[in-house]
């Protein structure tokens, strides 16, 4: 029997049909939907007379409209509010199990799936947002697609799709103390560019990974769609199973012992041969910054803002002095030269508990900078908020100066209130750095959330590993 | 969707890398439920000198004339040229809806990001991938004085340019029959409603628990 790649088990196991050239129909088991990208699939359906192929399979959730402040008068944007009123109606009328805006249950949909258990290892997920890729954290192959897309699932419970090359990514040996999934996954990045992994789909691997909690997984395989591949995931272990043991919709009893059964056989076989490999050792990754607008222009917090002068290649020298103009910043500056105007502590990529806990510990017991005008705090479901007031970092937060925030997308990408003014200079755990992705002419760096705490305190980048 | 046939348009060139979807169409724009208007704020943050919002008069904002989209001779342009990795970022179909509706069927680049690679077939346009030596003579030409004039012909995967040289582009077999028929991919797909049918019958065997309903109660 030829090894297999985690990849290949867990796409030949959703093969619906294969034709000559390659072109699979490929079964989907879960789809996680959002008011963005899913009212024009809902019109398609009305339109064409058909009804989700199985609407028990679905899972929605408002997150990127939602206001982070007192929700009880509603939204006040009228357009937001038509969004999302639009997801409530269509999730009613086709049978769709919906958290709304005031459901303690409600967040983001990358936090609420695993949260809930709607996530299971070896499953296919997809939902109508490129960070899709985050539930791969379970080893199961999970990704985002286009609003057609978001249709034929609601339609067909399937995908027409090719199968990807394969590429491992390892990172071998442990990472340093205050080292984080976020500085791992934008080394990656910074490694192999947001384009280095288009075309594949990326298992991430060695003992730097699987030292990771499952939320630092998900970290990492959040952003696997920013180093350009669609899919990212990883092998299921012991922490996985516990991770799922227990959540409100994964199997129980006699179906819990047979899905485990089946999940241990998820990882790559001894052998298997993958199209790509990339290896970095872990020792080497420090704390990350980004200095400009694509997620690959990145360095370790030690360094200093890179010089056109030195990029050999002119199409990319010309995309960093457009990215240094946009920014501020002059080449040779050190990374920890750089003050901030507002911090941002939130998004799919770090809202999780572990990650307000990251920056609580940082922040305990301190005050924010004079220059930062704004620092939130924004978890990313009801259930997080929760916990995290039932640990008091809520108290921690407010009492350093920070704001303390309703779970959703907030200022990740600016559709509701939330969001950068022109100029403004922001340490962000999200995951995108492209102009205006925060607000028209807002500048962000993406750090860690422990390096966003950090900053907010020094008001400047600070190497958190300096801290005591 | 409309049959994909031979035409002639003018090329646009954009000569920038890592061109993301939030360039192409900014997240204000994001909230409509609509899928079609979203042409006159395609590259709304670069195309206009104010902040535009949904529900602004487009014709009455000051438009950048710096910006490639507003130069006068690439006016009624239906081929955008640019560079590698267009339309990384966000898996937003409005941005191919925003290219379509401005008016763009073809969209030549050394690279794409998959995921809008993907949704461009789903709404009509072609995305021709070339070699980087190509793309960067396509600029040259581009750049004239005269607007550069190219046939797409997508049946013999062929681009003619007004120079009369002729470049030849590789496309997915299935995705070029979708384009040239104007498929629609549920219609497709719903041919095979036994084989789905078929295969959740065996995999609620193997794997029960992957059937379970969410329902609201949890």
């Amino acid at each position: 029997m030829t090894a297999k790649t985690l990849y290949d088990k867990l796409w030949e196991a959703h093969v619906v049909r294969e034709e000559p050239d390659g072109t699979c129909l490929l079964y989907i088991d879960r789809h996680l939907v959002h008011e963005v990208t899913s009212p024009q699939a809902f019109e398609g359906l009305r339109l064409a007379g058909r009804k989700p192929w199985r609407p028990g399979a679905n899972l929605a959730t408002p997150d990127h409209n939602v206001p982070t402040t007192d929700r009880s008068a509603g939204i006040a944007d009228p357009i937001s509010r038509i969004q999302v009123e639009t997801l409530d109606q269509n999730c009613e009328t086709f049978g769709i199990t919906e958290f709304r805006m005031d459901d303690p249950r409600q967040g983001i949909v990358h936090v609420v799936g695993p949260e809930q258990g709607a996530t299971l290892p070896g499953m296919t997920v997809v939902c109508g947002d490129s960070h899709t890729s985050t539930h791969g954290a379970f080893g199961a192959l999970a990704h985002g697609i286009g609003t057609s897309e978001v249709e034929h699932v609601l339609a067909t419970q399937c995908l027409i799709q090719k199968k990807s090359k394969a590429m491992r990514i390892v990172i071998d040996g442990s990472v340093g103390p205050g080292v984080t999934a976020k500085d791992i996954v934008l080394a990656i990045i910074g490694e192999i560019g947001t384009a280095g992994g288009t075309g594949y789909a990326i298992e991430f691997a060695g003992q730097g990974i699987m030292d990771l909690s499952m939320e630092g997984r998900m970290t990492v395989c959040n952003m696997a769609i920013e180093a350009g591949a669609r899919a990212g995931f990883v092998a299921v272990d012991d922490k996985t199973i516990e991770y799922v043991r227990g959540r409100p919709y994964a199997p129980k009893g006699e179906l819990w012992d047979m899905a485990v059964a089946a999940w241990r056989e998820l990882h790559s076989d001894e052998g298997a041969v993958f199209d790509k490999e990339v290896v970095i050792r872990g020792a080497d990754i420090a704390p990350q910054v980004t200095w400009g607008t694509s997620p690959e222009m990145v360095v370790p917090v030690t360094g200093r803002v890179p010089d056109p002068a030195d990029e050999a290649d002119a199409v990319k020298a010309e995309g960093m002095r457009r990215a240094l103009a946009y920014m501020g910043l002059e080449a040779g500056t050190p990374i920890t030269d750089i003050h901030l105007d507002k911090v941002f502590i939130g998004s799919c990529t770090n809202s999780r508990i572990e990650d307000l806990r990251a920056a609580a510990e940082v922040v305990k017991g301190r005050k924010v900078a004079d220059n930062i005008r704004q620092a939130l705090v924004v978890p990313g479901s009801g259930l997080v908020k929760r916990q995290a007031e039932e640990e008091g970092l809520d108290r921690i937060f407010i009492e350093a100066g920070f704001e303390w925030r309703e779970p959703g997308c907030s200022m990740c990408l600016a559709m509701n209130a939330d969001r950068l003014e022109p100029g403004e200079r922001c340490a962000s755990t999200s995951n995108r750095n492209f102009e205006g992705r925060q607000g028209q002419g807002g500048r962000t760096h993406l750090v860690s959330p422990a390096m966003a705490a950090a900053a907010a305190i020094a008001g400047h980048f600070v190497d958190v590993r300096e801290l005591t | 969707m409309e049959k994909f046939e031979k035409f002639t348009g003018i090329v646009c060139p954009l000569d920038r890398a890592n061109v993301d979807t939030d360039a192409i169409i900014p997240k204000q724009f994001l909230k409509s439920i609509k899928r079609s208007g979203f042409g006159p704020n395609l590259f709304d943050e670069w195309r206009y000198l104010d902040h535009g919002e949904p529900g602004m008069d487009n014709s009455k904002r000051p438009l950048n004339p710096d910006f490639v989209l507003n130069d006068p001779r690439y006016q009624g342009a239906s081929i955008l040229l640019a560079r590698e990795n267009f339309g990384c970022g966000s898996s937003r179909e409005h941005a191919p809806w925003a290219l379509a509706d401005y008016g763009f069927r073809v969209i030549i680049a050394p690279s794409f990001a998959d995921i809008f690679y993907n949704n461009c077939f789903k709404n009509g346009i072609l995305p021709v991938v070339l070699d980087a030596e190509t793309v960067d003579q396509l600029f040259e030409d581009a750049g004239g004085e005269e607007a550069l004039e190219i046939t797409v012909d997508l049946e013999n995967q062929r681009l003619h340019t007004a120079h009369g040289r002729e470049i030849a582009f590789e496309v997915d077999p299935f995705r070029k029959h979708c384009l040239l028929e104007g498929l629609d991919d549920i219609g497709l797909t719903l041919q095979h409603v036994d084989d789905i049918r078929a295969y959740e019958q065996r995999r609620m065997k193997e794997a029960p628990w992957l059937f379970q309903d969410l329902l609201n109660e949890g």
